[in-house]
């Protein structure tokens, strides 16, 4: 990394925009609440909507669907060879076999972190993101800074979620500007080798298979 | 089109801002319009000419506003576009114009299924044999198009390697505007740091991004 002033990766000194903080006032709630409850009267009364089916699609990934699903998928690979060995290789397939699939992870692609490779998934473009194994994204995924860079500085993205990677660790950025969906399957941390899967699947969180954090084993 | 939403590579925006225990809606008409969106807005246009709208949007109104905001607006813009809703009815929630949808609204006992099963974009249509293959040297093309296109503009111009052929996809920059999905291949090509940050990035590092045929040449 070179030491040269302005271009020191990892170093972002610039604070968050207070442009971008987002919040919304009561009043400003208030008018987005009407907006919306007159588009909803009128998709359902042109028949689009059912207001049974918005709510039970909304509960659906409220309740249904999180990391826990992926988390799942990573303690099998981790327990697994031969599942590990079919999920890189066709990451949609082994992933149905556990009765995850669907929206947004019709094409799943998953990539492995090792002591010399640390993925990290952005999408540059939007927002797009592996719902199916993660569900919907947090904010700060679908927002500019992160958005912006984890391609150019993933490193110093890496810093702020507390990862220090030496550089002859290889970051690798995969930007999901297709429908290609990507997931991390994080290392398996020492001294989990007692531990059962689905013990192991609770210690793995959602930042960890963004590529954001390392698995922790609790003490 | 050249737009704020393509962020890939800017730094002016500041350091990731993170919400601890993040709700998964923030209010109650986030969720009703991510219901809505989802069970609506596959029945007036397609989820690339979506993303296209979102991409129209004002571009200081887009950075100002929320994700879900970003939802509305463009379900809003399509509705009016397609002839479904006029501007009058949005703004005074009351139906004036007939017509709507020909088919029923999906009903809720559907979800399980719709969500489950997801909207593959591969196809066994169009353009089959990928014109490159993995290890062949590429340039992504300086496109600038006035409309949807997936070509990330860090990437325009660069030189890469075809990592993996995805097989072949919905083509968006022309499904995005009502000219059809006229597949072709997807590659994931990867790019050196050095390549597309030049000579202060990290040596190791790479970037890898997912681009249709039509947007490579060979290199």
């Amino acid at each position: 990394m070179s030491a040269e002033p302005g271009h020191e990766h990892g170093r972002h000194n610039a604070p968050p925009d207070p442009r971008l903080e987002k919040h919304h006032s009561p009043e400003q709630t208030q008018i987005l609440e009407e907006r919306v409850q007159k588009l909803e009267a009128l998709l359902v009364a042109k028949g689009l909507v059912a207001t049974e089916t918005l709510e039970a699609l909304a509960s659906t990934y409220e309740n249904d669907i999180g990391p826990m699903n992926g988390a799942r998928v990573v303690a099998r690979a981790w327990t697994d060879p031969a599942y590990k060995q079919r999920l890189l290789t066709n990451a949609t397939v082994a992933i149905d076999e556990l009765g995850i699939s669907g929206l947004q992870g019709e094409h799943m692609v998953v990539v492995e972190n090792t002591p010399s490779v640390h993925n990290v998934v952005v999408c540059t473009l939007c927002s797009c993101y592996p719902w199916p194994v993660l569900g919907l994204p947090p904010t700060w995924y679908k927002m500019a800074p992160y958005r912006s860079r984890a391609a150019i500085d993933p490193r110093g993205v890496l810093h702020e979620f507390g990862v220090d990677l030496p550089e002859s660790v290889e970051v690798r950025v995969w930007d999901s500007s297709a429908e290609i969906r990507y997931m991390v399957l994080p290392e398996r941390p020492q001294g989990t080798a007692h531990m059962s899967e689905q013990e192991l699947a609770k210690l793995v969180t959602r930042d960890t298979m963004i590529g954001v954090a390392r698995v922790e084993v609790k003490s | 089109m050249n737009g704020v939403h393509d962020m890939g590579g800017m730094t002016c925006y500041g350091r990731v801002v993170r919400e601890e225990n993040e709700p998964r809606f923030h209010a109650h008409w986030e969720r009703r319009v991510f219901g809505m969106t989802m069970l609506a807005i596959g029945r007036i246009d397609t989820l690339d000419a979506f993303r296209h709208a979102i991409e129209r949007m004002d571009p200081t109104h887009y950075l100002s506003s929320t994700y879900y905001e970003h939802w509305l607006a463009a379900l809003e813009i399509l509705a009016v576009e397609k002839g479904l809703l006029t501007p009058e009815e949005l703004a005074s929630g009351a139906l004036r114009s007939k017509g709507g949808a020909t088919e029923p609204p999906l009903p809720p006992e559907a979800v399980r299924q719709v969500v489950a099963h997801g909207a593959p974009c591969d196809r066994n249509t169009g353009r089959l044999t990928p014109r490159f293959a993995p290890g062949d040297h590429v340039k992504a093309k300086n496109l600038n198009p006035v409309g949807h296109t997936r070509l990330p503009r860090y990437a325009r111009g660069k030189v890469g390697v075809i990592d993996r052929v995805h097989g072949t996809f919905v083509y968006p920059d022309t499904n995005a505007h009502g000219s059809g999905e006229q597949p072709q291949p997807l590659y994931c090509v990867r790019f050196n740091a050095l390549e597309l940050w030049g000579p202060h990035a990290p040596r190791k590092d790479s970037l890898r991004v997912d681009l249709w045929e039509d947007y490579l040449e060979p290199a």
